[in-house]
């Protein structure tokens, strides 16, 4: 199909892997070496990213076999445009935050960076992964490594944060254990591919318990996606851990999106009945009602980084009301701009997260109002560093108010920057939706307008505060900081000239994803087997194998 | 069999959650451990229950697959034991933690008021 070498599509999984795994053989004084290596790391990954990205942009889901065993027996790694996407967005995010940890962060614990790269390649598992219980263990492994991270640095208000965080995560992956084999217990597989194969043509006595099981699953990640009523514990733990680990984490909640997105599309949309539509109407409610929370979180935040928490729900609401709407009804222009929304908030999230430190970290007007709210929720303040001149930038202050600047436009959704065509691009789409009740359509409208001004209220507060309400001299930020920052901005900007092609990628993501078929006669082999499964017939043969590759 | 099975991993998964929804931390730990049995039984008996099989065959080649039990659920508990084990040896260290900085062992790092 390609020039591709085929293994490349296990280097993101492996990059990290060996990485981390190299850093703990050395001690943890080395400092400089791992943090050389561990950006070498991602910079690399990145590179694999961009190619997966143009390799799956070529056509079909490109499908590895590990140990070249056939798909519904062997865990197979499926590279498709969403996958390659998360991808990229994911190794871009790590350069981010590796760089700006590397400002200070990583020196105020044991085994950053181990644990940084083992969350990637957690991430990366999760997002390429075409098994489900594969797709568990990589869940597991992302979050073995968040909760280290997120605990790096200690205090009492991480370890709080931190063991509410653990308690609901371990329940979750519970959760996701019995989802997962009741699937297999109903379809005699794990396979993704082959469970939406089986679950089109499963006998109807056995639906209700794949139901169920798809029920489970969906409690599982809408927990990691941090829905509403499952995101209480989001806020918190966000706000605590360090300004590097809170931007990665901006991510690990399109991570239960993402899943949610595939399986939905996979084997939900498969099915075409009655229950496909009240999937539908949970996941939609859910979004609406995590918007409204975030919403209400956001204006009643003091503190940066809590809005941003509330920001990442906000987020996460948005895309899952919109994969509502795609399961319901065609409407592939919605879930494109929702997919495009999804990339630029959580670069945006990302930049926010790594601004609050340099921004709180003045102890102007805004001291006394921290010390407040920190009195309020019970948080100690953290002690401040003191930057040596020698690493800190002049006209610092301006780059980080400007970054803050582009950062809130793109949250709100104004123009001219990306947050605009993602959200217009939804909303143009939601109104050529047909087979749903305007009011439904006017509460997405309306939630989604709204959501756009609480943002910008909210953060314009706190930019208010901070950059025009002090009289104070510019603080001190050093280069490694405001970088990452810059470089995150830069590729808002990048993805607001460049929307055009970016949305026309997504919007090929989208066909695809709503012909499950390409999918699962990619992974699938072709020629007709013995029939692993008695329970269930084989599936009638499909329309697109015959069509080919493009 | 099936219902001795389904009792324990009831009872099992009951008091897990009973347990999880407690205050005390350590009452929360034990509740994770009983609930990752409950599943750990769940997903062994997913695989079907068949005394006296055996999961793996003979090395001459296929016999009659009916007569063994499904390996992959027993391989899928392995691993979920695994797991569960880490994370719990994991959540035990936080908790450990969070005792000594607080001072306290209820979840919340304080004690409710009265």
């Amino acid at each position: 199909m390609s020039t591709l070498p085929n293994h490349l599509i296990m280097a993101p999984i492996l990059l990290p892997f060996l990485t981390g795994a190299i850093m703990l053989l050395y001690d943890d004084r080395q400092r400089q070496a791992k943090i050389g290596l561990g950006i070498v790391s991602v910079i690399l990954q990145i590179a694999v990213a961009v190619e997966l990205v143009s390799v799956a942009k070529e056509g079909l889901p490109v499908v590895y076999r590990l140990g070249d065993w056939l798909a519904p027996f062997g865990i197979t790694l499926v590279l498709d445009r969403l996958s390659a996407m998360m991808l990229l967005l994911s190794s871009v995010l790590g350069l981010a935050s590796l760089v700006y940890a590397a400002a200070a962060w990583h020196r105020q614990g044991q085994n950053y960076h181990s644990l940084f790269q083992f969350l990637l390649m957690g991430l990366h598992g999760a997002f390429l992964t075409g098994d489900l219980f594969n797709l568990f263990v990589f869940f597991e492994v992302l979050l073995a490594a968040s909760y280290g991270l997120l605990l790096h640095g200690s205090g009492q208000t991480r370890v709080k944060a931190g063991l509410h965080y653990i308690a609901v995560n371990l329940t979750a992956s519970l959760f996701f254990l019995i989802g997962a084999s009741l699937v297999y217990g109903v379809t005699g597989t794990l396979n993704m591919a082959d469970i939406a194969r089986v679950a089109a043509v499963l006998p109807g006595g056995d639906r209700p318990l794949f139901y169920a099981a798809i029920a489970f699953l969906s409690l599982a990640f809408l927990v990691k996606a941090g829905s509403w009523p499952l995101c209480f514990w989001l806020p918190a733990a966000y706000m605590a851990g360090a300004a590097p680990v809170g931007a990665m984490f901006s991510i690990m909640t399109k991570v239960g999106v993402y899943v949610i997105l595939r399986l939905a599309m996979l084997v939900i949309g498969a099915g075409g009945d009655a229950e496909e539509g009240i999937a539908a109407e949970i996941i939609m409610a859910c979004g609406f009602v995590t918007i409204a929370f975030g919403m209400a979180g956001v204006l009643a935040s003091q503190l940066l980084a809590r809005m941003a928490s509330f920001l990442v729900l906000v987020s996460s609401g948005t895309v899952l009301t919109v994969i509502g709407f795609a399961l319901e009804v065609e409407s592939a222009a919605m879930l494109t701009g929702a997919l495009y929304y999804l990339a630029i908030s959580t670069l945006a999230l990302a930049a926010l997260f790594l601004l609050s430190e340099p921004m709180n970290r003045d102890d102007g007007g805004f001291a006394a109002m921290l010390a407040l709210t920190a009195e309020t929720y019970g948080f100690e303040e953290e002690e401040t560093r003191e930057v040596s001149p020698a690493r800190a930038m002049r006209g610092a202050t301006t780059l980080l108010a400007l970054s803050f600047l582009i950062s809130l436009l793109v949250l709100a959704g104004m123009p001219p920057f990306a947050g605009f065509i993602g959200k217009v691009t939804m909303l143009g789409a939601a109104f050529e939706v047909e087979g749903f009740s305007p009011p439904v359509i006017w509460c997405f409208v309306g939630l989604l307008i709204l959501s756009g001004f609480a943002a910008m209220i909210g953060l314009g507060r706190i930019g208010i505060q901070t950059f025009w309400g002090t009289d104070d001299p510019p603080q001190q930020v050093p280069v490694l900081e405001v970088a990452p920052i810059l470089f995150l901005i830069f590729m808002l900007i990048l993805l607001s000239i460049g929307a055009e092609p970016v949305v026309r990628y997504m919007a090929e993501t989208v066909t695809v994803l709503e012909l499950p078929d390409y999918y699962i006669d990619a992974t699938l082999p072709t020629n007709d087997l013995d029939e692993p499964n008695v329970e269930a017939p084989q599936a009638p043969p499909s329309p697109l194998m015959k069509r080919g590759a493009p | 069999m099936e219902v001795i099975l389904s009792l324990a991993i009831g009872i099992l998964c009951g008091s897990g959650v009973w347990l999880l929804l407690r205050p005390r931390t350590y009452q929360v730990i034990v509740g994770l451990c009983l609930l990752s049995y409950a599943v750990n039984l769940f997903i062994f008996s997913m695989g079907r229950l068949s005394p006296g099989a055996a999961p793996i065959m003979p090395r001459d080649g296929m016999i009659d697959p009916a007569q063994y039990a499904d390996p992959l659920p027993q391989a899928l508990v392995l691993t979920a034991i695994v797991i569960s084990f880490a994370t719990t040896a994991l959540f035990l260290v936080v908790l450990t933690a969070a005792r000594g900085m607080s001072g306290t062992d209820h979840v919340d790092g304080e004690e409710p008021r009265e």
